[in-house]
């Protein structure tokens, strides 16, 4: 086994385990406590927190996906070329906004809770995924797709059976981008009320407590390392697979 | 059976192809040479529609080729390009087997035509069929590149430079390959290329191409005899000219009976490399052998060289 690797599962079981008996690591954050405060958040389970953070990024990315990689296959077609400039500053708009000015805006018409949530990491995670679907799919080996029409496939078998499988590592590499942002920004759904890993995170700054804010930051700091490091071994074996890349002898 | 009429690509202002009209017999191998930009790749992707005539007609077997939808044409025309297009996230096998598995072929068919076109192209099918093609080199690459665009049985093969990204020898074997197979299945083949040694080598009539034009379709003899214009007397090279005929032909055809010295030459070498072997060892004649060995009489350079004079 790699040094790498075994550094991960190492880490992978610590925070586990934290977020499961979060009160057996208190010796740890003491030190960071002032006047005899707590030093484990224990209004909320930390586990049920990190279940729903989760959930809510997971919603968030897989809509995102669909609606990014839907409209770039659709602007990549001949019949919706027309349309890529169109998608390309909407996609765009979805980026320049800031989160929290989305929740702002969210709050009125969706309620507190985590419906505004889930609409700023979708709008939030779109752009990294378009941008990199559309990369995938227009930047194919063209012998390849020559061939793939020359042999006689429908403009559908090409589509499934070769444009997307090949650009299948390119577009990982986005919703890779996409989960990490929305993983790190999903602790300001908290401000709104949504039930995420960013209460420990408020409360903390509300009663001044140091160690609240460290745990908070900590378990939503090395969840969003490890899912990067996830994704990215999915791609690599995936480019292997699809013999994009030549493995290393 | 390939009838081209007329055939005309215009894009805006200008036209690529122009009033093309040539005819392939079956069996043919019909190489389309000329330089970049002479509209000679054009022509050829309009025969399996990937690029749509402005006007004209294409006809495979007296039907039009439009009377068919495009995807359904092109699965009964096989088609090989340079650098192979090989799909990387597919195996070998899975590659060659495109077009059948589009055709709905049952898999035991499958699986057996795979096999039998790997071994056809020296590729031992239990190595080869389970590999991905960035596994393979170069020649290997294009050989599955052929032995995809064979795998449906197709009448037709189109050849887009398929030997382009190939080193001289891989090559030269590559194309050897190419006419066996042309003899054993009977295809008729359209290639082309910017390669005249290639087109004399390998076609049985070469159309040359020039700015959209069609200046010559003929046998590589007239071609290199009689070019239509100083433009085919220029891509053939006015000094290659005579050694290009010797090229056409065999040894065979020149052999005589009675005794010469020294190493022998086969008597299906190219009359081209047997004067370049008298001309090298000195010799004026060199004793010929056929397949198995045997003596079967000898050749005079004299005769080679009387045989590359322009025919009248």
């Amino acid at each position: 086994m790699k040094p790498g690797l075994i550094i991960r599962l190492v880490v992978l079981a610590l925070l586990v385990a934290f977020i499961v008996t979060p009160e057996s690591f208190a010796w740890v954050f003491q030190p960071l406590t002032k006047n005899g405060q707590p030093a484990i958040y224990v209004q909320n389970s930390l586990l049920n927190l990190t279940v729903s953070h989760l959930t809510i990024v997971a919603i968030a990315t897989i809509a995102s996906t669909l609606l990014a990689v839907g409209l770039a296959i659709l602007v990549t077609r001949p019949f919706g070329a027309e349309f890529l400039p169109l998608s390309r500053s909407l996609a765009n708009i979805g980026q320049t906004f800031p989160p929290v000015a989305v929740l702002a805006l969210a709050v009125p018409v969706l309620g507190f809770g985590t419906a505004p949530t889930l609409v700023a990491l979708f709008l939030y995670g779109l752009l990294p995924i378009f941008e990199n679907a559309l990369t995938g799919l227009t930047t194919l080996p063209p012998a390849v797709t020559e061939a793939a029409r020359g042999v006689g496939m429908t403009d559908r078998q090409r589509l499934l059976g070769v444009e997307l499988p090949l650009a299948t590592p390119v577009i990982l590499a986005g919703i890779r981008l996409s989960v990490v942002i929305s993983v790190a920004t999903a602790t300001i759904g908290s401000t709104v009320a949504a039930s995420t890993l960013g209460e420990v995170i408020i409360a903390g700054l509300l009663s001044n407590n140091l160690a609240f804010i460290a745990q908070g930051g900590l378990v939503v700091g090395v969840m969003a390392v490890l899912i990067y490091d996830a994704l990215s071994a999915l791609e690599r074996a995936l480019m292997a697979r699809t013999g994009q890349r030549r493995q290393h002898a | 059976m390939i009838e081209i009429e007329a055939l005309t690509k215009d894009y805006l202002e200008l036209t690529v192809v122009d009033h093309v009209g040539l005819t392939v017999a079956d069996g043919e191998i019909a190489v389309i040479v000329g330089t970049s930009g002479s509209g000679k790749t054009t022509l050829l992707r309009m025969i399996n529609r990937l690029i749509e005539p402005t006007s004209g007609t294409v006809k495979i077997d007296g039907q039009d080729t439009r009377d068919v939808p495009a995807f359904e044409l092109r699965r009964r025309i096989g088609y090989a390009i340079q650098g192979h297009g090989l799909f990387p996230h597919r195996t070998v096998g899975q590659n060659i087997a495109t077009v059948p598995t589009l055709l709905g072929w049952d898999k035991g068919k499958i699986a057996a035509r795979v096999d039998e076109l790997l071994e056809l192209f020296q590729l031992p099918a239990a190595e080869f069929r389970d590999r991905m093609p960035s596994e393979l080199s170069g020649g290997q690459q294009q050989r599955v590149g052929v032995a995809r665009a064979l795998a449906a049985e197709p009448k037709l093969l189109l050849m887009d430079e398929p030997f382009g990204a190939l080193d001289p020898i891989i090559r030269a074997k590559a194309q050897s390959d190419l006419l066996a197979i042309q003899k054993r299945f009977g295809t008729t083949i359209v290639l082309v290329t910017h390669d005249m040694e290639e087109a004399i080598h390998l076609g049985s009539r070469i159309a040359v191409m020039d700015k959209g034009k069609l200046l010559q379709y003929a046998p590589p003899d007239e071609i290199i005899a009689r070019p239509a214009t100083p433009f085919v007397a220029e891509l053939i090279g006015t000094g290659e000219r005579p050694f290009r005929l010797l090229s056409l032909g065999k040894v065979r055809d020149l052999v005589e009976s009675g005794p010469a010295q020294g190493e022998p030459i086969s008597a299906d070498a190219s009359l081209r490399d047997a004067y370049a072997e008298c001309l090298w060892t000195g010799r004026e004649m060199l004793p010929v052998v056929d397949a198995d060995g045997a003596s079967i009489g000898r050749i005079r350079r004299d005769d080679i060289a009387h045989k590359a004079e322009r025919p009248q």
